[in-house]
């Protein structure tokens, strides 16, 4: 599904590529495959997003990641209407909303396919995959019949 | 019960602020030098009194490893006895103040500058171009830039709708925060947004930032620095200024996710500094709350107990906190409408206001002040309580 109108015009700049942390990199990986990951600490079960070194939970190090639904509900949203990166001009306004997904842990992403001043807390959520340049794949959400 | 051995033991004796906003030609650190400069004047101390000096670095002191060390360098300092670069984000001056106070009243140093100074915002250029109103607050680093999500506004932005979803705070109780704050703006020469009037009608006009923020829910952004110089309250007593003694601190730092807890760390600040200084909330006439955000200001009422949780938005607005209303808060405009030098802007207003200085906004009773300074998202909190009496 083409969710978002040309948001790159042939002579925008690009986007900020995310920082890719040793943490993080299995998430970015999964996302070019199109799947949704998180962090689950062998230690206590904890689910966490994004990733970190240790489960604040349990002091733990180890870590599985693991495939979650993307299903989940708006918890809270914000509307950009200022552009912090020029990549972003196009667009404003935009949703960017804290998705709770099925499984408890929380995504903060956006949420497009509606106008963005009608995301609404507790509005059921499912993720769509981005592909912003051949190296990247970012996860969005959109709005699904409940 | 005997009185705390901190109660009282110090007071700020110098207050230093340089102008305020756009005023360009100087880094951060000259701005430190000016406001330490104009903070020992005001004491009437020279600069070889100085031992100790404690700085909060704003955004722009990145490139600075040891920032205190670099200001001490540029403005000549021998023979300090206590220096820290401090970062609680707005909660830094009141941990700045209380990290002094212990070193003088325990004897290891005399006499300590705290600091605070930025220069986010850059010149006009010639082409007319939009300058810079604070670009360097809208950071974001991988997967929340990957999202476009950028910047502390929009982190508070997710925490203020929860607020409203849960409790019902409205845009107009938020625009009543920052109505009521530019009205007393409107009062203070030094503020950047003085000759500014600013009505509710105008606020809802006003264009969204990040929505529920609209520009004048935000704080301003500002270039300048802004010092006090600390001393034990014995030695206040022979300088030329009144002192303002040092009462009480505390901090408060409560962790976790302040979409969920919606708080701050207020109320953990609060029970150490009101027991230090022996007060309760009734006992405060001059209230200056840490406001980066008008939501800022309706949730410090709900944590220090002015109101329940959750009606922080009516209460602001009913109480009408402006000139001639029923509680007056940030008498100098708060940083939403005077200038934005963190946690020091409220700890300048209440010097002022307790010295009795504030001109067409002061209160006709100024005893003591509350001080509430908030960092990072709700995550750290610093609590002063200041008065112009020792006793």
């Amino acid at each position: 599904m083409s969710e978002r109108p040309t948001a790159t015009a042939p002579a925008a700049p690009a986007k900020p590529a995310p920082a890719v942390s040793p943490e993080m990199a299995p998430f970015w990986a999964a996302a070019r495959r199109h799947e949704l990951v998180v962090q689950r600490c062998t230690g206590c079960g904890a689910l966490r997003f994004p990733a970190r070194e240790i489960c604040s939970r349990c002091l733990a190090r180890g870590v599985a990641w693991q495939p979650v639904s993307g299903r989940g509900t708006v918890f809270t949203v914000a509307v950009m209407h200022q552009a912090n990166h020029p990549a972003f001009a196009a667009e404003v306004p935009y949703a960017v909303a804290v998705v709770e997904l099925d499984e408890g842990v929380r995504v903060t992403a956006q949420v497009t396919g509606i106008p963005a001043r009608e995301v609404t807390i507790g509005m059921p959520v499912e993720v769509w995959w981005d592909a912003v340049s051949p190296e990247v794949t970012v996860p969005r959400f959109r709005p699904r019949t409940a | 019960m005997a009185a705390h051995p901190l109660r009282a033991a110090t007071a700020i004796a110098g207050l230093g602020i340089t102008p305020q906003g756009k005023v360009y030609g100087s880094g951060p650190i000259g701005f430190a030098v000016d406001a330490v400069r104009l903070a020992l004047e005001d004491a009437g101390l020279p600069r070889e009194d100085l031992d100790g000096l404690l700085v909060n670095p704003g955004l722009t002191w990145r490139d600075q490893g040891m920032g205190s060390f670099a200001l001490q360098q540029a403005m000549g300092l021998r023979d300090l006895r206590l220096t820290a670069t401090m970062n609680l984000g707005g909660a830094t001056a009141g941990a700045m103040i209380m990290h002094a106070a212990q070193a003088i009243a325990a004897g290891l140093c005399t006499t300590v500058a705290c600091v605070f100074s930025d220069a986010p915002l850059e010149p006009p250029s010639p082409e007319g171009k939009r300058t810079s109103s604070g670009a360097a607050y809208g950071f974001a680093r991988g997967f929340e830039a990957a999202q476009g999500f950028f910047g502390v506004n929009a982190m508070y932005a997710l925490v203020a709708r929860r607020h409203m979803h849960r409790y019902g705070t409205t845009h107009e109780q938020l625009g009543a925060v920052a109505v009521a704050q530019r009205r007393w703006a409107n009062l203070n020469p030094q503020a950047q947004l003085h000759d500014t009037p600013l009505t509710l009608a105008d606020y809802q006009a006003s264009r969204w930032i990040v929505e529920p923020f609209h520009v004048f829910d935000c704080c301003l952004v500002s270039n300048g620095g802004l010092a006090v110089v600390l001393t034990s309250a014995e030695r206040a007593r022979a300088l030329r200024r009144p002192p303002v003694y040092v009462l009480g601190m505390g901090q408060g730092h409560p962790g976790g996710d302040p979409t969920e807890t919606l708080a701050s760390g207020a109320p953990l600040a609060k029970r150490t500094a009101f027991a230090m200084a022996g007060v309760g909330l009734g006992d405060l006439d001059v209230l200056a709350l840490y406001d980066c955000y008008t939501f800022t200001v309706i949730v410090t009422l709900e944590d220090y107990g002015f109101c329940q949780k959750g009606e922080g938005g009516p209460f602001a607005a009913e109480h009408h906190t402006g000139p001639g209303g029923r509680l007056a808060i940030n008498t100098g405009g708060g940083q939403l409408s005077s200038f934005y030098m963190w946690g020091m802007t409220p700890v300048s207003e209440a010097v002022i206001q307790l010295r009795g200085e504030g001109g067409a906004r002061q209160l006709p009773k100024h005893d003591a002040a509350l001080v509430s300074g908030n960092g990072g998202v709700l995550s750290t909190h610093s609590t002063l309580v200041l008065s112009r009496h020792a006793s």
